[in-house]
């Protein structure tokens, strides 16, 4: 509002900006910090945990670690059935995030360019797929993958993982790609470029932010999973999130390396999202805003 | 845009057909495959026809778990959606502040969903959980293993933490698209601030809010992880939701024919609700051009 009442010639601006500008601002910031601590607080909560031995978690309660202890972090990245957890969850997220883009790159072009027949059918029938609840499919697929010998292994987790990112995936570039004009593709034609040339040097430029929303969904989404992560994999492949129940062992719940590996668990989000803070809103309504 | 009817599209469009047809056509195939037969051991199977599907809808359990599901949905929904709007009005629209809210509300969304479970689990213990400590030095009694109120408010306040900031996000994308005419012209009416919100904001936001609602339905509707790291479903079966009910029957019982005949019925459910949704929001996006 305040933005707006800026941009108000004359008179109509001095009266806004009598009324009630520095109240509505306070209030503002009021609301957004309320809602901040109430997101950032059981984070904290847990980064507290992480940084204290479990002697001080269990017998004191304190709001900040009195003996700060890195201690809980050393047991995981110096243990390699820990660390290695997060370098497989690594490499399927990846694959999966490059076969969901490799595939739905071209389809997404046919969707915002050209009617065929059931288009219309195909990509909601796509979308579908989106909808299915992992639950469904976690038995079905330990017994597909067990049967092509690909069970405990990256590609596995990257190919299911590809039922939810794949639609997304293709859903996010089609709204891209059509906004940008149609000419566009028709001044390459007449020019002399193939398919493969324009859409390489002169198409994928152009839907750039797209690309990069939809690699941050597909990431997002492979990373955040684990009820199929889990059932198709044993050892090998094993992801970080099921690598976390080892912590409770006979002696009960071993808390501060739980929390250091919760902790560890948001780093690789954390980083991801600086790097697009300024895609995420668009990339959220799916490039239709 | 206007599109040229081009069938060579399907070529385009045919790896995501194979992937897809792969990770999903098969697995659903498999589980309609189960729902029709029954075994006894070793490997013979023999034709049940529905008999599954009568057994299901006769028994209480999967209406209980789809009744809490209803409710889980419906509540969340309730609440993430007017907060969600809440919070999108209340943001700062550009500079260091608004990357910084963005940044910060999107952290929720990239943590792994059993670390989700894993934090609130935490968060509320009485022994060593802010929230529970807190509460619990208050004099309100509060213990989410036992108790069932405490148990649907925990994984209630859960779910709105981890994903309120979608929301937010989604209408702060669709809010940015409202030219400052809009709002100049509404100054010059002497528009109050409701009828601001309720003639200007809302209708430009009704788009993005649809792919709000559509997308937090769905996920909750599948919810698995979070609140089965939580709760375990329990105390007795007050949280136990459709998917946690489904991978119990189908992964810890091998009940097969019932879990797979359980399956295709939730799906259809979800089916149905989404269609609805997706026909109103494409009729939306085609209402505005």
């Amino acid at each position: 509002m305040t933005d707006a009442t800026d941009q108000i010639p004359g008179k109509l601006t001095a009266q806004g900006s009598n009324r009630r500008p520095r109240v509505s601002i306070n209030s503002r910031a009021v609301v957004m910090t309320l809602y901040l601590t109430f997101l950032l607080l059981p984070i904290y909560w847990l980064l507290n945990m992480s940084l204290k031995t479990n002697t001080e978690i269990l017998n004191t309660f304190t709001l900040w670690p009195n003996n700060l202890t890195l201690e809980n972090y050393a047991t995981i990245l110096t243990d390699p059935a820990w660390y290695l957890g997060y370098v497989n969850s690594l490499i399927y997220v990846v694959m999966n995030t490059v076969i969901s883009l490799a595939v739905a790159l071209p389809a997404a072009y046919a969707f915002s360019r050209y009617h065929f027949m059931g288009d219309k059918h195909l990509f909601f029938w796509l979308l579908t797929n989106r909808m299915a609840p992992p639950a469904v499919f976690a038995l079905p697929f330990f017994q597909l993958y067990s049967s092509v010998g690909l069970f405990d292994t990256h590609i596995a987790v990257a190919l299911a993982h590809c039922l939810f990112n794949v639609p997304l995936a293709v859903w996010i570039l089609e709204g891209f790609m059509r906004g940008v004009p149609k000419e566009i593709d028709e001044t390459a034609y007449l020019d002399g470029y193939s398919f493969g040339r324009f859409f390489v040097k002169i198409f994928m430029p152009l839907i750039a932010s797209g690309i990069g929303v939809a690699a941050f969904f597909c990431f997002m989404f492979s990373w955040v999973e684990l009820l199929l992560s889990r059932t198709l994999t044993t050892v090998d492949a094993k992801p970080i999130a099921a690598i976390m129940t080892r912590t409770q062992g006979a002696a009960g719940i071993d808390w501060g390396v739980l929390a250091a590996a919760g902790v560890l668990t948001i780093v690789p989000g954390a980083l991801v999202i600086y790097f697009v803070r300024n895609y995420i809103a668009k990339g959220f309504a799916l490039g239709r805003v | 845009m206007e599109k040229t009817v081009n069938q060579k599209a399907w070529f385009l469009v045919l790896p995501v057909l194979v992937l897809v047809a792969f990770s999903a056509v098969i697995p659903l195939m498999t589980v309609v495959n189960y729902s029709v037969q029954d075994t006894f051991g070793n490997n013979q199977f023999f034709w049940a026809g529905l008999e599954w599907f009568e057994e299901m809808l006769e028994d209480e359990r999967m209406w209980d778990a789809l009744q809490r599901q209803l409710m889980f949905s419906g509540i969340i929904l309730a609440i993430e959606i007017p907060l969600g709007i809440f919070v999108a009005l209340n943001m700062p629209k550009s500079g260091f502040w608004s990357s910084f809210c963005l940044v910060m509300m999107s952290l929720p969304l990239l943590i792994p969903w059993n670390v989700v479970g894993t934090i609130w689990q935490i968060f509320g213990r009485v022994d060593i959980g802010l929230l529970g400590h807190t509460l619990d030095a208050l004099g309100i009694s509060y213990n989410y293993t036992q108790d069932i109120f405490a148990a649907w408010v925990t994984i209630i306040v859960m779910d709105v933490w981890h994903w309120t900031s979608l929301v937010a996000l989604l209408a702060f994308a669709g809010l940015k698209s409202i030219p400052d005419a809009y709002y100049q012209a509404a100054k010059i009416d002497q528009a109050s601030r409701w009828k601001v919100f309720r003639y200007i904001e809302l209708p430009k936001m009704m788009g993005v809010l649809m792919i709000a609602i559509l997308l937090r339905f769905m996920d909750s509707f599948m919810i698995y992880t979070e609140p089965f790291v939580v709760t375990g479903g329990g105390p007795g079966n007050a949280t136990t939701l459709l998917s946690i009910d489904l991978v119990k029957m189908a992964l810890g019982q091998f009940d097969l024919g019932p879990a797979a005949a359980f399956s295709i019925m939730y799906f259809l459910v979800i089916l149905l609700i989404s269609w609805v949704f997706y026909t109103v929001m494409t009729n939306l996006d085609k209402r505005e051009g």
